[in-house]
């Protein structure tokens, strides 16, 4: 049984990206296009560059002295990386999730209303439905909804990642990214979370950077295989993990490496 | 045989090194122990009600410390007033904004100086800014000169406790879209709550007991005055005044405030660890 899609738009553009710590050169000449609605996986060796790209996306790197970059990320057309773009809205549109679940010291509700209320003038009633609409979204509402004056801390592992992942779309962004959002993560967190994935790409361009092949594989659509800051391979996920057209690409996903 | 010895060896050095530390501790405790004890032998018997309802008595009559605590309260409650503000709003500055550059490693190295001024210079400062020109003692001027003594206290306690706040809950709150104070108030600040209220309680201990400053600012104050812009009698200095004279009730009142001084920097360090205790257990 095949399913009609129909070709997806591209909704991050990737031009000449050249990323710098210090003198380190550590993206080389990135081209590409990532599709909306799509969930594109990164994968790599440590060090290849994959979460250093994702944090070009939303420029979170700026947050930080002496690392810069070169070229073009453009979203629905824009160049993000231009400087006269505002950093916070662009964040505002291009939502991210961590590798370790960074719940904030406040509580349940107020965690996923705090990016909510930066950019959005919501009425009490509003932001109340928004809080629910977005933990429906994250698969959490059930397991918080009569606690959520808790402390955000007070939740399990997953279901702390679950609430960032909350947190993140209660702003209504456009693109999300994931940098190794299942790897602080037991099993059944980490399916819980890769469900999730997989209903978010629905609404949203969704990149996620991965350690784990099985993962990627599992829940990509394409798949981005990056070494020394070289994106080697990009295409789609079934293609990538069963026909490489690069030699490197094919040692590093049976485990050659080397 | 050399494994033996060897095995030996280890755990003489082991039993050495352990006698030392321990000989080391029994001698600073000892003395903490000694002036604990000395001051409870002598400042119980003095504590009486009369401490805390009579002022400051003429030689060789009876009297209390009233018009000293409420002094001490009122002078230190100012200086802390003045002080934590602009001791958080630094330190905020050094963790937060000013990471990496050169203004903030020249504020953080001039801090470090002002942590280790001696008292009585800081005293002597704000006599020539304030007492001096004004040309009266005044309960101002002991404020701003406690104040002075706050500042660093709190600067660097309010810069560790934010360094503490890992980057990666900044980086979650940036990349929602927040602006940088945003983050600071509503995340960082929070995070760093505890931890921020036990270094100014800390402080607070840290300028209650402080005599030398105040002698140059507020002087004192035989009687009761609850004016801010004249001499304002407070138990170090009364302390200090009384100790030295022969009379015995001033004497014995001296010992008094000494334990009441002691007592509530006792107090204020149990509240700071306390506080402390209770964010790392939630």
């Amino acid at each position: 049984m095949s399913t009609v899609t129909p070709a997806p738009s591209a909704k991050l553009i990737v031009k000449d990206l050249n990323f710098h710590y210090g003198k380190f050169h550590a993206i080389k000449n990135i081209n590409m296009s990532i599709p909306d609605k799509r969930v594109v996986a990164f994968i790599g060796p440590s060090g290849c560059g994959k979460s250093t790209l994702l944090r070009t996306f939303n420029r979170i790197f700026e947050l930080y002295p002496k690392q810069t970059v070169t070229g073009e990320v453009l979203l629905n057309g824009v160049n993000i990386l231009d400087r006269r773009q505002d950093t916070n809205k662009i964040r505002a549109k291009i939502g991210m999730v961590f590798q370790k679940p960074t719940p904030f010291p406040m509580s349940i509700f107020d965690n996923v209303a705090f990016g909510a209320k930066l950019y959005q003038n919501l009425d009490r009633e509003q932001l109340i439905a928004r809080v629910q609409w977005a933990l429906e979204k994250a698969a959490l509402w059930n397991e918080v909804k009569d606690k959520l004056k808790q402390s955000g801390a007070s939740l399990s592992g997953g279901q702390q990642q679950r609430l960032c992942i909350a947190r993140a779309i209660a702003v209504r962004p456009e693109v999300l990214l994931m940098d190794e959002p299942t790897s602080a993560l037991d099993p059944i967190s980490t399916a819980q979370i890769e469900e999730l994935i997989n209903e978010l790409k629905k609404d949203y361009c969704v990149t996620i950077v991965t350690h784990n092949m099985q993962q990627a594989a599992r829940i990509s659509d394409y798949t981005a295989f990056m070494y020394m800051g070289d994106l080697v391979e990009f295409n789609e996920t079934g293609r990538v993990f069963t026909k490489p057209q690069v030699q490197l690409t094919e040692e590093y996903i049976t485990g050659n490496f080397g | 045989m050399s494994q033996d010895f060897l095995y030996l060896r280890r755990k003489l050095t082991n039993r050495i090194a352990l006698f030392t530390a321990m000989l080391a501790m029994v001698i600073g405790l000892g003395f903490l122990i000694a002036i604990l004890w000395t001051l409870l032998k002598n400042g119980m018997p003095a504590i009486s009600k009369r401490v805390f309802t009579e002022i400051t008595p003429p030689p060789g009559e009876s009297g209390g410390l009233l018009n000293a605590i409420f002094g001490s309260i009122v002078i230190t409650g100012l200086g802390t007033l003045i002080g934590t503000p602009i001791g958080i709003l630094i330190g905020t500055y050094l963790a937060e904004f000013g990471r990496g550059s050169w203004i903030a490693s020249t504020v953080r190295f001039i801090n470090g100086i002002l942590l280790s001024a001696p008292s009585v210079i800081i005293g002597f400062f704000v006599y020539a800014l304030v007492v001096a020109r004004m040309k009266h003692f005044s309960a101002y001027a002991g404020a701003c000169a406690l104040a002075i003594i706050l500042i660093p206290v709190v600067v660097n306690s309010t810069e560790n406790m934010l360094r503490l706040v890992p980057n990666s809950l900044r980086e979650a709150a940036a990349a929602l879209g927040a602006p940088q104070w945003k983050i600071t108030v509503m995340v960082t600040y929070r995070a760093a709550k505890a931890g921020i209220l036990t270094g100014v309680l800390l402080g607070v201990a840290r300028i209650g007991g402080e005599s030398a400053p105040l002698l140059f600012t507020a002087l004192n104050n035989q009687f009761w005055s609850t004016n801010l812009s004249s001499a304002m009698a407070n138990l170090p200095v009364t302390i200090f005044q009384f100790a030295m004279s022969p009379y015995e009730d001033w004497q014995s009142l001296a010992w008094a405030g000494a334990l009441l001084i002691t007592s509530g920097v006792l107090l204020l360090n149990i509240i700071a660890r306390t506080l402390l205790r209770r964010k790392a257990m939630g």
